[in-house]
């Protein structure tokens, strides 16, 4: 879990950066989408490590979670969750949940339309395409608040998992302070730069 | 005080259990916790109730018998402290407190409070311990020199006194921080280090079938834990438990 973790947070990082250019320039959002959508690296190497990363991640976290019921069969009268654990660190399961949901609408939205050209309609490359396809995608506000929900939720999962994936792969010391302030950083960071990013297309195209 | 008391009662393991409503008058603010209790149990017997089943011992949070859920935390709202260091100068007067057992499938209801912890005996028998010669020629301790900062993490390490509180509080129910206790206070040890690989292995095989759950570092049970147990200790046994799983 913590490794799968921690690959999909460095994709993560890698995605956003590609998605910012589009807000810097066309030109560069376009010619860095062509390159991972036809770099044979990227292609059949890369995407399958990640795909695998990502169903390893859901699965995982399924199963643990399944065992953890199972743990206490009987539950609590009263059990005071809040007064020694937070929110995040007790509801990754939820979090997940829309997280994996969002995935399902992001990939109707984008990696379906992608096979679909490449691999089964085949049609000639445009590599000038990819940035008129994204745009097309935020004009919809209720796409763009369904968005905004799911990253809300991922700077949830990302507050506990990022940090508690060092815990897991046994890395708690002097430098664990400065990796929860990281954490936090990052976990609001990304995910509020995404939701810019929607905005941003999403006001511009009105 | 006046206080309302919510009470799991259950007559053994295998009937089903529910909550019962006792009022208490008259509770002293400087009363611990299990004092209370005895109080109660007085009134029960009086009235030919049967009186309620909870574990205890010491009464000095010492030997970690005593194992209630209080108002929804094990050992209760205080931190640092087993039940019967818990004064009711916690609660105030007109409260209704709700007591249960822990709860864990590893933990199963004995009677009412009392849970049978024996799960993590079988835990400590796994591991947790070291092989030494005992006839007269075993090397005195105090002759192994040990680095300070060791020496105190192994220290606190075993101060754990396996009351269960992680186990019982973790809403994974998850044996995480007691197994990773008594693992590191043999780790950080030279006498320990000899047979890490085994013990670690076998202990967290054993609290594998007990049927704990699985760590997702809440912290919950470093919060609720009465002897303040780092989560320093579950990074040490993963990290121990990572590198005897690459030796074999």
């Amino acid at each position: 879990m913590a490794l799968s973790g921690l690959f999909l947070v460095v994709f993560l990082g890698q995605h956003f950066t590609i998605n910012l250019a589009s807000v810097v320039s066309k030109d560069s959002f376009n010619e860095l989408s062509h390159f991972m959508g036809n770099n044979p690296l990227v292609q059949f190497i890369l995407q399958p490590i990640l795909i695998f990363g990502v169903v390893f991640h859901f699965i995982m976290g399924f199963i643990l979670e399944l065992q953890n019921r199972a743990a206490r069969a009987n539950k609590y009268g009263s059990y005071k969750g809040s007064a020694n654990a937070s929110w995040m660190s007790r509801n990754m399961i939820l979090s997940g949940a829309v997280i994996l949901s969002f995935l399902g609408l992001h990939f109707y939205d984008f990696w379906v339309p992608e096979m679909n050209y490449k691999y089964f309609e085949v049609l000639p490359e445009d590599p000038t395409r990819y940035y008129e396809e994204l745009v097309h995608k935020f004009v919809s506000p209720v796409r763009v608040g369904l968005y905004v929900v799911s990253f809300f939720f991922l700077a949830l999962h990302l507050l506990h998992g990022f940090g508690s994936s060092f815990q897991s792969m046994g890395i708690n010391n002097k430098y664990t302070p400065a990796i929860k302030t990281f954490t936090k950083i990052y976990a609001i960071a990304i995910p509020a730069g995404f939701v810019f990013i929607a905005l941003f297309h999403h006001f511009n195209a009105l | 005080m006046n206080l309302t008391l919510k009470v799991w009662r259950q007559a053994n393991t295998t009937t089903r259990g529910s909550f019962e409503t006792y009022p208490i008058a008259d509770v002293s603010p400087d009363m611990s916790f299990l004092e209370m209790m005895d109080v109660l149990n007085e009134e029960l017997i009086q009235k030919g109730i049967d009186p309620i089943a909870f574990d205890h011992d010491c009464r000095e949070g010492i030997c970690g018998m005593c194992s209630m859920f209080i108002n929804g935390e094990a050992h209760g709202p205080d931190r640092l402290v087993t039940t019967c260091q818990l004064h009711m100068r916690k609660f105030k007067d007109g409260d209704t407190i709700t007591i249960e057992p822990f709860r864990a499938k590893a933990f199963p209801v004995v009677k009412d409070l009392a849970v049978d912890r024996s799960a993590f005996d079988r835990v400590q028998h796994a591991g947790g311990f070291i092989s030494v010669n005992t006839s007269g020629n075993t090397q005195d301790a105090n002759a192994i020199t040990i680095e300070k900062h060791d020496a105190d993490r192994a220290f606190d390490a075993a101060t754990c006194i396996g009351c269960g509180a992680c186990v019982a509080t973790c809403k994974n129910a998850s044996a995480m921080l007691f197994v990773s206790a008594k693992v590191s206070q043999y780790a950080l040890l030279p006498q320990g280090k000899v047979e890490a690989t085994d013990r670690v292995l076998n202990m967290v095989k054993q609290m594998d079938e007990e049927g704990f759950g699985n760590c997702t570092n809440t912290g919950a049970c470093e919060v609720e834990c009465p002897k303040g147990i780092s989560l320093e200790n579950i990074a040490r046994m993963n990290r121990e438990y990572l590198t005897a799983s690459i030796k074999g």
